[in-house]
């Protein structure tokens, strides 16, 4: 395996990381600041997604189709918090899953009767749509270029916006402690449907960035909801710093593991073990990752409460 | 042998991120006393008592109980070893009945808990025991009656019951007056002092280490008295000794003492602990 | 308060049970055998359920990942049928004992993180699960594996037909009926009780005595072996396994079974997967689109009746926020 080759899957796995931060903070939000699991959270990527394709095309243009898209997802999810999450965030952890894990169903649903079964095609826009020479012998894809560009000025924006803002102030300060953002006279309700709309934005930034490299379909959203479970674990639950470090951790293992581990594998093994075990033991290796943080910090790496 | 130290506490120390919670611990309580840890709200006295439970990791130092080191033995394990604590807000089963809730604490010293198939009805012996500890803390009136509904009185009896079906030989009692009336707080006084008297004399007296804002009940119930202020052991002695002790009045008792004998004592007792 | 008191249960129970004997007979003489094999599928999903209802109902353990011991009970008859070994006096007991050993490892794990970690961390080792099945392609990987038949069951001299839907019928009834009586034994022996109050007091059971982590650890091993026989049965009344039995929906759909029955009755279980399978099974006689109205019903029912059926029928303390 040669240089070139480790590099391009250090990119990908970059860029996979940082699309799963995208929904990992909104994620670690919604659990630090209102203590609730919200299953959904992965519905709203994939609502994002399908906004993102049904309005690029009605528009043209993907680059109005894209703020557009995240702006309706936004609206989608504080609607979702005003009608129905609301009334979860004082019941207990398995109810939430439930009732999320509802929302799923009829979400899925939804989608299926108003987009059809079959997956949904999204372009990347013509400009973007060939490779770019990085480095001698590296031509890597330029759309995955913007996807890292795009997530890196996302990730930023978070980091002031959590770390700089009066908002961002409370948002820690409830996620850490959430007596104290009440005490601080902060008005919770609102600032709790705000922070979901947000979230929700940021879903729909990954569904529609993401969407042309993977399928539209129905469904895409949990496999991607697991992943970004488990970088919140990892990371702690409700720390922002530990969403970032945990997705980009998942995101290079993950992407490193399937690429390289197989070739590991059969220079030590028959071939055909080898070919049997290899992608076995990638596909889990995030599982693994996260049974070692847990077993050694079970309140994850950066542990947002006590 | 009475006398000898039945619990020996060695340098305990105990840090929450910059708040030094315990500094630099060392106590005796000797077999058979009643040995009282006085201090203001926020002293460190419940976290000691979850050092000495098991409850809490101590960050340094060692307790050392019958003569063996329990530093690093798991709380369950400390109960086995003969060491029970109860809680200052109230910790018991409410959905269970009070008889049951003893039972309970019976059946984690007696046998195997891994039986899948006799009914628990069935084990009288348990019940028995039981009731002779409804019996001990009074409530035998209430024995059929959901913990639940217990008054508050009867709940904190209760409490101090469970910490007791397990048999212990030495009993650390946090604030076990805690939110009581004047006529609760004489109850749970004479509870203390008749288990005192049951077993005074035997090769198995009880002891007690009694964490309690109620000065009255401190100064009828005590043997000796421990100061603690801002993690700090600042005193221990005989509680005539402690009254007259000038920095011990000078760091706390002098306000709570006054409180004691002035009008204030039913509001000295809203302060801390309000029913759970 | 009960609505029904205790005898009242033993009749309802006797009743109940009276009715799934004469069920099959029924059936036929309608001339309604579809439904024999379709309420086959039910009690070993009432298996199942209950098996989780141990671990979440009484044990307070909310796991995310429940369907991981329904799979590998599944796949360790698939395997071994695969392999040439059909007897049922060995693969089913040796699927029940490797979920078993499964839900050691994970419970191991896992019993030391709490609350939402706890549902992650259980969630994780089951995809972990699925995906270890997906890429095992020597058993079918993601499309599955169809077995050749039933397995094959020898009382004595006598040789039970495991693919007559009466036998099948019946000798599921019977684990299904024995499963639920030894559940009934074990919550009303010791361990039952030390459980339940591990729910209500873990803290508290610690400090009189009890070393909670190993409790909840038996606890945890016995509903994934359980739930391992239902996957053994499940892979027999299907005649295939794949990995689809440990999607993480699975999982999720055990759990609204345990929330539509009851959480932490004894039959909530039982009651859950009887009428989750008969909602679908009608809804989708409907409409293709039959996860929507089955997600509005959940919906309601986790929003407005949060006690499930056997609740509504009985009123008892009731568990807050904090298990």
């Amino acid at each position: 395996m040669s240089w070139i080759l480790i590099l391009e899957q250090s990119l990908n796995g970059l860029q996979f990381g940082l699309m799963l931060f995208l929904l990992a903070a909104g994620l670690t939000l919604v659990f630090g600041i209102m203590d609730m699991i919200n299953l959904a959270h992965g519905s709203l990527y994939m609502v994002g997604a399908y906004l993102m394709a049904t309005l690029t095309q009605a528009s043209g243009s993907y680059w109005i189709g894209l703020p557009l898209a995240v702006l309706a997802t936004a609206a989608v999810g504080m609607l979702l918090e005003v009608s129905i999450l609301r009334r979860l965030y004082q019941r207990d952890h398995m109810t939430q899953v439930l009732a999320t894990f509802a929302l799923i169903l009829i979400s899925n649903e939804l989608v299926r009767i108003i987009w059809g079964a079959q997956p949904v095609m999204l372009n990347t826009p013509d400009a973007l749509s060939g490779p770019v020479d990085l480095l001698p012998g590296l031509s890597y894809s330029a759309y995955r270029l913007l996807i890292i560009g795009v997530g890196l000025v996302v990730a930023v924006l978070l980091y002031f916006l959590v770390t700089r803002t009066r908002t961002g102030m409370l948002v820690r300060a409830g996620a850490s402690n959430r007596e104290m953002a009440t005490a601080m006279g902060v008005d919770i309700k609102r600032l709790f449907t705000l922070v979901f709309g947000f979230g929700a934005a940021l879903c729909a930034v990954a569904g529609a960035m993401l969407g042309p490299i993977l399928a539209v379909q129905v469904g895409m959203g949990e496999n991607i909801l697991i992943l970004a479970f488990v970088v919140i674990v990892i990371g702690g639950i409700g720390s922002i710093r530990g969403a970032l470090v945990g997705s980009m951790l998942v995101g290079v293992v993950d992407t490193i593991g399937r690429a390289f581990l197989p070739h590991l594998f059969r220079e030590f093994l028959p071939p055909a073990m080898a070919s049997n075990l290899g992608p076995a033991v990638a596909s889990i290796l995030i599982y693994v990752l996260m049974a070692g943080v847990l077993f050694w910090k079970p309140q994850g790496l950066f542990p947002a409460r006590g | 042998m009475p006398g000898e130290a039945l619990l020996d506490v060695r340098h305990l120390c105990k840090r929450f991120g910059g708040l030094v919670a315990t500094d630099d611990v060392s106590l005796a309580v000797r077999r058979g006393e009643v040995h009282a840890l006085i201090g203001p709200n926020g002293a460190g006295k419940t976290t000691l008592i979850g050092q000495l439970s098991g409850a809490l990791r101590a960050d340094q130092g060692q307790v050392l109980f019958d003569g063996r080191d329990i530093s690093r033995t798991s709380a369950h394990q400390r109960v086995h070893a003969g060491l029970a604590r109860s809680y200052q807000i109230t910790s018991i089963f409410k959905n269970l009945s009070v008889l049951d809730n003893l039972a309970l604490a019976v059946q984690a010293r007696s046998g195997s808990s891994l039986s899948f198939w006799r009914p628990l009805k069935a084990e009288r012996a348990l019940f028995e025991a039981a009731a002779a500890v409804l019996a001990q803390i009074g409530l035998q009136a209430r024995g059929d009656s959901l913990a639940g509904n217990l008054a508050h009185g009867e709940q904190r009896q209760l409490e101090v019951g469970l910490a007791l079906a397990t048999e212990p030989k030495l009993l650390l009692l946090d604030e076990p007056m805690a939110g009581m009336g004047p006529e609760e707080s004489e109850r749970m006084i004479a509870l203390v002092l008749g288990l005192k008297a049951q077993r005074a004399g035997s090769d198995n007296p009880l002891t007690v280490l009694l964490v309690e804002h109620d000065m009255d009940a401190v100064f009828r119930l005590a043997d000796r008295i421990s100061v603690l202020v801002q993690g700090r052991l600042i005193a221990t002695d005989a509680p005539a000794s402690i009254k007259r002790n000038a920095e011990v009045r000078k760091a706390y008792l002098g306000d709570e003492l006054d409180d004691a004998h002035g009008e204030a004592h039913g509001e000295a007792h809203s302060s801390h602990g309000a029913p759970a | 308060m009960t609505l029904f008191s205790a005898a009242h249960h033993r009749w309802l129970a006797m009743l109940a049970l009276l009715g799934l004997v004469v069920f099959p007979l029924a059936m036929q003489a309608l001339d309604q055998s579809f439904y024999i094999g379709f309420a086959c599928r039910i009690m070993i999903y009432a298996i199942a359920a209950s098996s989780l209802n141990l671990i979440l109902g009484n044990g307070g353990m909310v796991s995310f990942g429940h369907a991981a011991f329904l799979g590998a009970g599944a796949y360790v008859v698939g395997i071994m049928m695969e392999e040439g070994i059909v007897s049922a006096w060995i693969s089913w007991p040796v699927a029940v004992l490797a979920s078993g050993l499964f839900a050691l490892l994970i419970g191991a794990l896992s019993l030391r993180t709490r609350g939402v970690y706890f549902i992650m961390i259980t969630l994780a080792f089951a995809q972990m699960m699925y995906y270890l099945f997906i890429s095992l392609k020597a058993y079918g990987g993601e499309d599955g594996l169809s077995l050749p038949g039933r397995s094959s069951l020898e009382l004595g001299s006598l040789s039970l037909n495991l693919k007559d839907e009466f036998t099948w019928y019946y000798l599921v009834l019977l684990l299904m009926v024995l499963v639920l009586y030894a559940l009934h034994r074990l919550m009303q022996a010791r361990f039952g009780r030390v459980i339940e109050a591990i729910r209500e007091n873990e803290a508290r059971m610690e400090a009189i005595g009890f070393a909670t982590y190993r409790y909840k650890l038996v606890c945890f091993v016995i509903a994934g072996a359980l739930c391992g026989l239902a996957g053994a049965l499940l892979a027999n009344q299907n005649s295939f396994v794949s990995p689809k039995l440990i999607e993480w929906t699975q999982s999720g759909t055990l759990m609204v079974m345990v929330i539509l029955g009851g959480v932490g009755y004894h039959y909530g279980g039982a009651i859950g997967a009887l009428v989750m399978l008969v909602l679908e099974e009608v809804i989708s006689s409907y409409t293709i689109y039959w996860q929507l109205p089955v997600g509005l019903i959940l919906l309601a029912i986790v929003l407005w009746a949060p006690t499930g059926i056997c609740g509504a029928f009985s009123r008892r303390a009731q568990h807050g926020k904090g298990h």
